[in-house]
């Protein structure tokens, strides 16, 4: 298959990379944890529980008037699947590790556009979760409310009116709501202003992690920003907060951006060039190195010191060349050694894919 | 097949383990599992944020040493009656067995909720065809805030509309 046919059948919408701000905010998600009330959370369901659940849910959805967004929407079981395809999804951001390892009936209802991903059975019976490009977790949030509204009107969900929606684990208790943007910031990266700018961000009950990385180190410059507190402040508010805060590290971005042109252009502009060389040139690359040298080329297109390649080469890439994509393609499993000269040859296509073509 | 550890929750842990030469069969549930230290395959083993949060539910223990005795007693002896989980198994893996876990367990909640949100009590969405009455009361709440700005700016039409939209409410909630 050409990599052009396989990138539009494999990228979901939030790859693409068009929405608001998209020149730093790579995308946004909410994700409601719900539980149907009567039932044991996932943790202790049977077998036959659970299955009923995925069973509830699966009724539901075939109701009449289904929300626009959930048009054409399917129901996929984990058990149906290899463990390959549920990399993928993994790697996609549309189900969570847990779901595909460890859930017993686990199944994820997605929209074809994989806007929407309803994980059923994972920590709890039902987390509706909406991912959409840039910053727009308003947008996600409207319609996460949305669909759980449809869902209410067909399932009793758990809920107290002193506690809220009551969940499996306590730090989701209340809205049951985690809010969160996924930035790209490379420039307070390099400047060393990143550390300083977390403590702040944790004060008023936010949290930053890197993704893509072990630990708290921030593989290809990309952090997540999320809502902690889930019981005793409205989802409104919550929102409003988290959007806030990240148009504030988006301006903080910006003038570290503006700084290193005035201060180090010429630095710069090495540093960029030297990484879309190796991209364009190497035979084998480490998922590492791949990100460090994808987020340089990245903040080089965006500071328009590099020309003639599309801006959403990093989010494709960053997905495109992770473990269970590049052994889809490869039509076969590959061991470590082989991945990183895959994914040196998947790079090395893609990139002058990009040049000739659009 | 039941655990064997609590001979209540089906067992969803198989496995055989050699101790001292010797062969041992296991079946858990994996509440007890979890409290055993059991390790599924292909989970992560270490620091998650149910380990972080068991060590802050274990602080009461902590502070509960110089207390008498009576009352660590009797939160070890709570327990959800709907699915059998225990308030030190619920400390252990930081996670509820179901939603009736959250009132059995109620008079050692707030604390927790304290320390983890800062807050006891939920002020966001009401599920539209079950909040029934709340959802009405949260109603009622929002409309005579609004009435008292309506008052201050000298706006009494309005007031009075509003005013009337709460006597209606407050009947549907009485009756």
């Amino acid at each position: 298959m050409s990599l052009q046919r396989f990138t539009q059948d494999a990228l979901s919408e939030w790859m693409r990379g068009k929405g608001p701000r998209s020149d730093i905010v790579i995308s946004s998600r909410v994700r409601l944890a719900r539980n149907l009330s009567g039932l044991p959370f996932p943790m202790l369901a049977t077998s036959s529980q659970s299955s009923d659940i995925v069973r509830r849910v699966e009724e539901a959805l075939r109701s009449d008037n289904r929300p626009a967004a959930l048009d054409k929407a399917e129901l996929i079981r984990m058990d149906d699947l290899s463990d390959l395809e549920k990399r993928v999804l993994v790697e996609k951001h549309l189900i969570s590790p847990h779901l595909a390892e460890e859930s017993r009936h686990g199944a994820v209802v997605l929209s074809p556009n994989e806007a929407v991903s309803i994980m059923i059975n994972e920590e709890d019976h039902i987390r509706i979760q909406c991912l959409f490009p840039g910053l727009q977790p308003q947008e996600a949030w409207k319609l996460a409310d949305e669909l759980d509204d449809w869902f209410e009107r067909r399932l009793t969900y758990a809920f107290s009116e002193t506690t809220g929606y009551l969940t499996s684990c306590p730090t989701n208790v209340g809205t049951g709501i985690r809010a969160s943007v996924m930035v790209h910031l490379p420039a307070l990266a390099m400047t060393q202003q990143i550390n300083r700018l977390f403590p702040a961000i944790t004060q008023v009950g936010l949290a930053v992690r890197g993704i893509y990385g072990e630990g708290s180190e921030a593989l290809g410059n990309l952090y997540q920003v999320s809502n902690q507190v889930t019981l005793g402040q409205r989802e409104e508010d919550i929102i409003e907060k988290l959007t806030g805060v990240v148009r504030q590290m988006i301006q903080h971005e910006h003038s570290a951006r503006s700084r290193l042109r005035e201060i180090s252009l010429t630095k710069l502009e090495d540093r960029v060039h030297r990484s879309y060389g190796i991209l364009s040139h190497a035979r084998v690359l480490s998922s590492k190195e791949a990100m460090e040298r994808l987020s340089d080329v990245r903040l080089g297109i965006d500071m328009g010191l590099i020309s003639g390649v599309s801006a959403n080469v990093m989010n494709e890439l960053m997905v495109l060349t992770q473990p269970g994509f590049l052994q889809t393609r490869a039509k076969q499993r590959l061991d470590a050694e082989e991945r990183d000269i895959r994914r040196a040859g998947m790079i090395r296509e893609y990139l002058s894919m990009k040049r000739e073509g659009q | 097949m039941q655990c064997q550890e609590c001979g209540k929750r089906p067992a969803t842990l198989h496995y055989t383990k050699i101790i001292n030469g010797e062969k041992m069969e296991f079946h858990l549930c994996e509440v007890c599992a979890k409290e055993k230290g059991e390790q599924m395959a292909g989970m992560e083993a270490g620091f998650s944020i149910h380990n972080l949060l068991s060590g802050l539910l274990n602080l009461d223990g902590q502070f509960a040493e110089g207390q008498p005795a009576r009352s660590a007693s009797s939160s070890e002896g709570l327990r959800c009656k709907t699915c059998g989980l225990t308030y030190s198994q619920f400390s252990k893996i930081g996670r509820f067995g179901c939603s009736d876990c959250y009132k059995a367990f109620a008079e050692r909640l707030d604390p927790l909720f304290r320390r983890v949100h800062g807050h006891t009590t939920h002020r966001g969405k009401v599920p539209e065809r079950t909040g029934g009455k709340l959802r009405i009361r949260r109603e009622i709440e929002r409309l005579k805030q609004e009435l008292s700005a309506r008052i201050q700016k000298e706006e009494f039409e309005e007031a009075a509309r509003l005013r009337d939209r709460i006597r209606e409410l407050q009947a549907k909630l009485d009756s």
